[in-house]
C-alpha cells in the first residue's frame, strides 16, 4: 500500500513538472507570434527560409528514398512490364526505395520525418514544404532535361517563389467522374450528378477523402450558383465555404464510402458498392483491366480539380546527388512517357509525346493543350490571404478546410 | 568472471540494479515517457500554413475538443459502439467458455482452447479485409442471406460492430474460461443437493463468481474497441470514430497538438472506466 501511495505521489510530482514545463515555454518570447509569422509568409511577401540549391552534381551516393503518388515509381513489383526504377538503379547505382503516399497531407507529414530525399508533390503541398523549409530550391542546370519541359508548366505558383525555381515538374491531370456503365444511365455529363439529393444511386456514390476535396464542391457552386461569386475554389470567403460545406453535408447522405486508398476505391467499384463519384484516371484503367464491371471517366462540363506535380528535394537529404539523377531520369523522354501512360496523365516532357506506346495519347490527355487545362484548378493550399486576389475579405486557411471536413462527415 | 560474481553475491544492491535497470528504463522512458510527451503536446499549437508545432502553452486544443459537436457525436458514437462489441463478445463467450471449462472432456477442452487462440495467428488486417469482401455487396452475405428474403448490413457501424466482436472475442473467451475453470464443481454440486435448479445455480453462484472475469475480458474489448480506427476504415462505410479523428488530426490536419488532446479522451474514459472496475475485484483476473 505505501508502495502504491509513493508511485502515486512520484507520478503527480512529474505531472506537475510537466506542466510547469509548458507554462514555462509560453512565457518564452522566441516562439509567442510564431502563427501569425507564418500566416503572413504565405501572403503577398511570402519568403521561405533561405536555403541553397545544389551548385554541382556529385556522384550518386547509391541509395534513394523517394515518397510518391501511387504509380509514380513502378519497380516492376505492380506489373513486370511496368518498371522505370530498376533501369534508373542499373545506370546509377542508386538503390531506390519508394513509399507511396495516399494524399498530399501524408506526403507533407512524411516529408517532415527527414527519412526521405525526393517528393512528387501537388500544388496544395508544395508551398506548405517550401514554407516549412522541408524542401530546397533545385537547380535547374543540373536537370538537362528540364529544357524540354512544356513552358506552360516552368516556373508556376506552385513550383517557384519569386523567381527561384523549387522543383521539376512532373505531370498534370484532373480529378474526373467515374460511373459504373451498366448502372448509371444515362451517361452524366456534370457533377451535379454527384449532388443530387434526389439520386437513385444513393449509398453508392464516392468522394476523394480529404478536405482539398471541399474545392470540388466549391468548382460546382462557381459555376451553377453564380451569385456566390466564387473566382477560384481555393479562394473562399465566410459565406462561399459555408456554401460548399453544406453542399458536402448534404452530398454525406448520399455517400456510401469516403477513399483515399486508391485500392479501396478500386474494389468498391469491382464489387458494385459504389457506381459513381471522383477519381483518377489510374483508378478508372484498374477497374477496367479487372474487367467485372464496366466503367467509363469523364471531365464534366463544370471542368475539374486537378493536380500539376512537382519533383522536390528535401532539405535535410543525404543522397542529393541521387535525386538529381533521379529528377532527371524521371522526366527523361522516355520514363517521363511511362509514368504518364501508366498514371493517366499528361506528361510534362514535351519529347515524351513521341515516347508513347499510344500515338495518340499526348492528344487524349491534352498535353500541350493550355485552353484545356485552364478548365481544371489545379490543387492549391488555401490560405487566409485570398488566392484570388482580393483584399477585402479573409479566406478560410487549410486548418479551417479540415476542421470543416471532419465535420462534413460527421 | 568469477571475481564479478563475488562482487554480485557480495552486493545484493547491485545485483537488484542490474536485475531492473532495463525493464524500469522501458517502462519509464518508452511508456510512461511517451505518454507525457503525448499529454504535453497537447498544451501546443501548429503554425497552419506550414504545420509546425509551436510550442506555446494553450488550452485551446481542449477547448476545441469539448465544444465542437462533431467531436461529442463521435466519441459518444465510438463508447457505444465499445459498448455493444463488449456485450455481444460477452453473450458469446460466456457459454462457449462455460461449455469449456464445465462440460467439455479435458481432450476436447484442449482442442477448442486452440481452436479459439487459432484467429489470433491470422494477421488483423487479412481478418478485416475478408470481413470486407464477405460484407461486400455480391459477398458471402448477401448470397447467404438472398434465398430467405434478407440482405447483409453492407459497409456501415453495424458491420464495424460485427467486425470488431469477431476479432476480440478471443480475448473475452480466455479470461472468462480461465475464471470458470477456477470455480469449484463442488459449489455446483453443492447448489443442486440443496434443490436449486440449473437456473437458479446460474443467478446465484456462477454468475457472481465469474462476474469478474467477465469485467477482465470487457476491459480488453471495450479498450481494444475504443482505439481502433482500421477496421472502421475497411468495413465502417462513411463512418468515423474517434481513432479518426485523431488520425485525421496528426495525418491529414497535421495538427499533432489537437490529435494529442482527443488521444487524451479515450485514456480518460480508460481510466474511468478501470477505476469503476477495481471494486469487482477483476483486476485480479488480469
Amino acid at each position: 500500500m505505501t508502495g502504491n501511495r509513493r508511485l502515486v505521489a512520484i507520478s503527480a510530482a512529474a505531472m506537475l513538472a510537466l506542466v510547469a514545463c509548458g507554462g514555462s515555454s509560453g512565457g518564452g518570447d522566441t516562439t509567442t507570434g510564431a502563427t501569425g509569422s507564418g500566416n503572413e509568409a504565405a501572403g503577398q511577401a511570402f519568403t521561405p527560409p533561405k536555403l541553397k540549391a545544389l551548385d554541382k552534381l556529385g556522384t550518386g551516393e547509391g541509395e534513394l528514398n523517394i515518397v510518391a503518388w501511387a504509380g509514380y515509381a513502378e519497380d516492376g513489383s505492380t506489373d513486370p512490364s511496368v518498371d522505370w526504377v530498376t533501369p534508373f538503379e542499373k545506370a546509377t547505382g542508386c538503390q531506390v526505395s519508394v513509399k507511396t503516399a495516399p494524399t498530399s497531407d501524408d506526403m507533407v507529414n512524411l516529408m517532415k520525418t527527414g527519412q526521405y530525399d525526393v517528393v512528387s508533390a501537388s500544388g496544395d503541398a508544395s508551398l506548405r514544404l517550401i514554407a516549412s523549409g522541408d524542401v530546397e530550391p533545385v537547380n535547374t542546370d543540373l536537370v538537362p532535361n528540364y529544357a524540354d519541359v512544356f513552358d506552360g508548366l516552368k516556373m508556376k505558383a506552385w513550383n517557384s517563389v519569386q523567381g527561384v525555381s523549387y522543383g521539376i515538374p512532373h505531370g498534370r491531370g484532373a480529378n474526373l467522374l467515374m460511373y459504373n456503365t451498366d448502372v448509371v444511365k444515362p451517361a452524366p455529363t456534370s457533377w451535379g450528378v454527384v449532388f443530387d439529393q434526389a439520386s437513385p444511386y444513393k449509398g453508392k456514390v464516392t468522394a476523394y477523402d480529404s478536405p482539398i476535396y471541399i474545392a470540388d464542391a466549391a468548382l460546382y457552386l462557381m459555376k451553377t450558383k453564380p451569385d456566390l461569386g466564387i473566382k477560384n475554389p481555393y479562394a473562399l470567403d465566410d459565406k462561399q465555404f459555408t456554401a460548399a460545406v453544406d453542399l458536402l453535408k448534404k452530398q454525406n447522405v448520399l455517400i456510401g464510402e469516403y477513399w483515399s486508398d486508391y485500392l479501396k476505391a478500386q474494389q468498391a467499384f469491382d464489387t458494385g458498392d459504389t457506381v459513381l463519384g471522383t477519381t483518377w484516371q489510374i483508378i478508372a484503367n484498374y477497374v477496367a483491366a479487372d474487367k467485372k464491371v464496366k466503367v467509363e471517366a469523364v471531365l464534366p462540363s463544370e471542368g475539374s480539380t486537378g493536380w500539376s506535380d512537382t519533383w522536390m528535394v528535401a532539405t535535410k537529404s543525404q543522397h542529393k546527388s541521387c535525386a538529381y539523377l533521379w529528377m532527371n531520369h524521371i522526366i527523361s523522354p522516355k520514363a517521363n512517357a511511362e509514368v504518364a501512360e501508366w498514371f493517366g496523365e499528361a506528361p510534362a516532357n514535351s519529347k515524351s509525346c513521341a515516347e508513347t506506346s499510344d500515338k495518340s495519347f499526348c492528344d487524349t490527355f491534352h498535353a500541350s493543350d493550355e485552353a484545356y487545362f485552364d478548365q481544371v484548378w489545379y490543387w492549391n493550399t488555401p490560405i487566409t490571404q485570398c488566392l484570388d486576389g482580393r483584399t477585402d475579405v479573409q479566406c478560410k486557411d487549410y486548418g479551417d478546410w479540415t476542421t470543416a471536413w471532419q465535420e462534413i462527415k460527421g | 568472471m568469477r571475481r564479478f560474481s563475488s562482487v554480485l553475491h557480495r552486493h545484493p544492491r547491485l545485483r537488484l540494479v542490474l536485475l531492473l535497470s532495463a525493464p524500469m528504463l522501458v517502462l519509464v522512458v518508452v511508456y510512461l515517457g511517451a505518454l507525457a510527451v503525448l499529454l504535453l503536446s497537447a498544451f501546443w499549437s501548429t503554425d497552419v500554413f506550414t504545420g509546425n508545432v509551436v510550442k506555446t502553452f494553450t488550452l485551446d486544443n481542449f477547448r476545441d475538443v469539448v465544444s465542437s459537436s462533431t467531436y461529442r457525436t463521435v466519441i459518444v458514437r465510438t463508447v457505444l459502439v465499445a459498448v455493444s462489441v463488449t456485450v455481444i463478445c460477452a453473450v458469446l463467450a460466456f457459454p462457449m467458455a462455460f461449455y469449456m471449462a464445465k462440460v467439455a472432456s479435458p481432450r476436447a477442452r484442449r482442442l477448442l482452447v486452440v481452436a479459439v487462440l487459432t484467429p489470433l495467428w491470422a494477421s488483423y488486417l487479412v481478418k478485416a479485409y475478408a470481413w470486407r469482401s464477405m460484407l461486400a455487396g455480391d459477398g458471402v452475405v448477401n448470397w447467404a442471406l438472398g434465398p430467405i428474403g434478407m440482405h447483409g448490413p453492407g459497409f456501415g457501424l453495424p458491420a464495424t460492430v460485427i467486425v470488431l466482436s469477431y476479432l476480440w472475442l478471443p480475448y473475452m473467451i480466455l479470461p472468462v474460461y480461465a475464471g470458470l475453470e477456477r470455480l469449484p464443481d463442488s459449489l455446483l454440486e453443492a447448489s443442486g443437493d440443496l434443490g436449486a435448479k440449473a437456473g437458479r445455480t446460474f443467478r446465484s453462484v456462477v454468475a457472481p463468481l465469474a462476474f469478474p472475469a467477465v469485467v477482465a475480458g470487457a476491459i480488453f474489448t471495450f479498450s481494444l474497441s475504443l482505439g481502433d480506427y482500421i477496421t472502421v476504415q475497411i468495413v465502417g462505410g462513411k463512418s468515423q470514430l474517434l481513432g479518426n479523428l485523431i488520425q485525421g488530426n496528426s495525418g491529414a490536419a497535421n495538427n499533432l497538438p489537437l490529435a494529442a488532446a482527443l488521444a487524451a479522451v479515450p485514456v480518460l474514459i480508460m481510466v474511468v472506466f478501470l477505476l469503476g472496475v477495481r471494486r469487482t475485484g477483476a483486476l485480479d483476473n488480469l
